[in-house]
């Protein structure tokens, strides 16, 4: 099944920079996707596109059938809870502890408060932060940040997980951490794009890669 | 339904949490709003028990109506019966002549200058009660001019329109003074509301980025403004109610040397809710402003 479709994307920001040119692309369910290229190619672009934070100027962006770029801003939300976000500033929340960072997201999908700890705990064991459930996230090494983000994607069950550049930040030995967390949600059926430059852990999942140059796929 | 329920609920204790989390801020926001409020609201209880105590202790406005020296006994007595089939008069008494001069004698002092005439110059007169309303009088003094044998019609209502206008002066004024400070009650939520939402700034981002409706992120600060507004609106109600008391206090010895209760009511229970209805209302539109104002900010492009 096809999950994500692009169709001659276009996408220049105010301005005039044009982050992606003439861009085609079809990813299908369960796909593990790597999109590299250097910094400034155009890859968190792509992601934001896909990930419904920017609009494509021309061409059309489709994921899971709706058209991103013609559906309403009222829709998007709901789109949005397809997806699960990790970012490589983790962009967590430092008022409230672990627990509750990883609740947000079915605060917002409206889970009852028990059903949602339930899921928030599975969250965190999978990431290896259960003991950590009341710690402050101020209080968490980078590697641990990072998890926690993951926790956060995926505590909804997305069909989706976006990942820009999740090991950035991170020695080798996160980084590998990480990469196997990937790979253990794409085996159980979740679409997977990641946005890295780290050609270690490409070589490592042997993923599908997507080369971005200059705005353009390189073939 | 249950989910939309918890999710209020959920905004709600937030809200709470919030307020109680800075307790200093959330004190300081209240005493403005509710002295903002307590001015009008104090100014609206002092017109209410003016009016109040104007309707018991006015003289009733009187017309009087003095029939011509001419007059028979039989004009007089067609006065009379004219009278007694007259709608909107709460009652009338007749003042013979006679009787004029005699209260005028004793009353006056001008005891020598009238025993020097050589004969009663007063006219026949009938005494009316009327209504209260200035317009009302001024219809019965046109329709009783046009009577027979009636000479002249007099209407002291000239106080009752002096009153009148003066409440109605108040009225606007509580009024004017209530909308500059809804006014200002806005503008502080807005404000508030404003600083709230620069200090979640990244919750809220956060929050669009995984799937929050507009409705979501705009729930706790409705609910926050709205709070704001009630407490502001009770905190006034309180203030109002402490002045009250130490204003009843002083009005005791005057109330005693007057001898008539002087003792000013608090809002009754309608007035109250309305208040903190009204005050809610307008911390809610303060709120709604500036989440709209701000917000979109946060939209993708």
């Amino acid at each position: 099944m096809t999950q994500i479709t692009l169709s001659s994307v276009h996408k220049r920001y105010p301005g005039g920079h044009e982050a992606l040119a003439n861009v085609s692309l079809t990813i299908e369910a369960g796909e593990l996707v790597f999109v590299t290229g250097h910094s400034g190619a155009g890859k968190s672009t792509l992601l934001k596109l896909m990930a419904a934070i920017e609009r494509p100027s021309t061409g059309s962006v489709i994921v899971n059938g709706q058209n991103i770029g013609t559906m309403r801003t009222r829709g998007i939300p709901f789109l949005r809870r397809h997806f699960g976000l990790v970012f490589q500033d983790h962009k967590l929340l430092f008022d409230r502890n672990v627990f509750n960072n990883v609740m947000l997201p079915l605060d917002i999908n409206g889970y009852d408060r028990r059903e949602g700890a339930r899921r928030v705990r599975a969250a965190l064991d999978k990431v290896g932060l259960l003991h950590k459930e009341k710690a402050q996230p101020i209080t968490l090494s980078g590697g641990e940040q990072q998890r926690l983000c993951i926790a956060r994607a995926i505590v909804h069950r997305p069909a989706i997980l976006l990942a820009d550049e999740p090991t950035g930040n991170l020695d080798a030995d996160y980084a590998a951490e990480i990469g196997a967390l990937f790979r253990d949600f794409n085996q159980v059926g979740v679409t997977v794009v990641l946005a890295t430059h780290d050609t270690q852990l490409a070589a490592r999942l042997r993923p599908r890669l997507i080369e971005v140059r200059a705005g353009r796929l390189a073939t | 339904m249950r989910v939309w329920l918890a999710a209020h609920q959920r905004a709600f204790s937030a809200t709470v949490a919030r307020l109680a989390g800075a307790p200093l801020t959330s004190l300081l926001n209240i005493t403005v709003i509710g002295t903002a409020l307590a001015l009008p609201l104090g100014f609206y209880i002092l017109l209410s028990n003016l009016e109040g105590l104007a309707q018991n202790y006015s003289p009733q406005p009187q017309i009087s109506i003095f029939l011509a020296t001419d007059a028979k006994e039989a004009d007089t007595r067609d006065i009379a019966q004219r009278l007694k089939a007259q709608t909107g008069i709460a009652g009338f008494r007749f003042v013979p002549r006679s009787q004029a001069l005699e209260s005028l004698k004793t009353r006056t002092g001008f005891a020598d200058v009238i025993a020097g005439l050589d004969r009663n110059p007063l006219p026949d007169a009938f005494v009316v009660d009327g209504g209260r309303n200035a317009a009302t009088l001024d219809g019965l003094r046109d329709q009783f001019a046009r009577w027979p044998k009636v000479a002249e019609v007099h209407v002291d209502s000239d106080w009752a329109r002096r009153l009148e206008s003066l409440l109605r002066l108040g009225r606007y004024a509580v009024l004017m003074l209530a909308s500059a400070l809804a006014f200002a009650l806005i503008a502080i939520t807005f404000n508030t509301i404003r600083l709230q939402i620069l200090t979640q700034r990244d919750e809220i981002e956060v929050a669009k980025l995984i799937g929050a409706t507009d409705g979501y992120i705009r729930r706790p600060f409705l609910y926050l403004g709205s709070m704001i507004g009630f407490i502001g609106g009770a905190a006034a109600w309180l203030m109002v109610w402490g002045a009250l008391l130490v204003f009843n206090e002083q009005l005791r010895p005057l109330s005693e040397l007057y001898a008539i209760p002087l003792q000013l009511a608090h809002l009754n229970s309608a007035d109250s809710l309305v208040t903190l209805v009204f005050a809610s209302g307008l911390g809610w539109f303060g709120a709604w402003l500036s989440v709209r104002r701000h917000l979109h900010s946060y939209n993708p492009t």
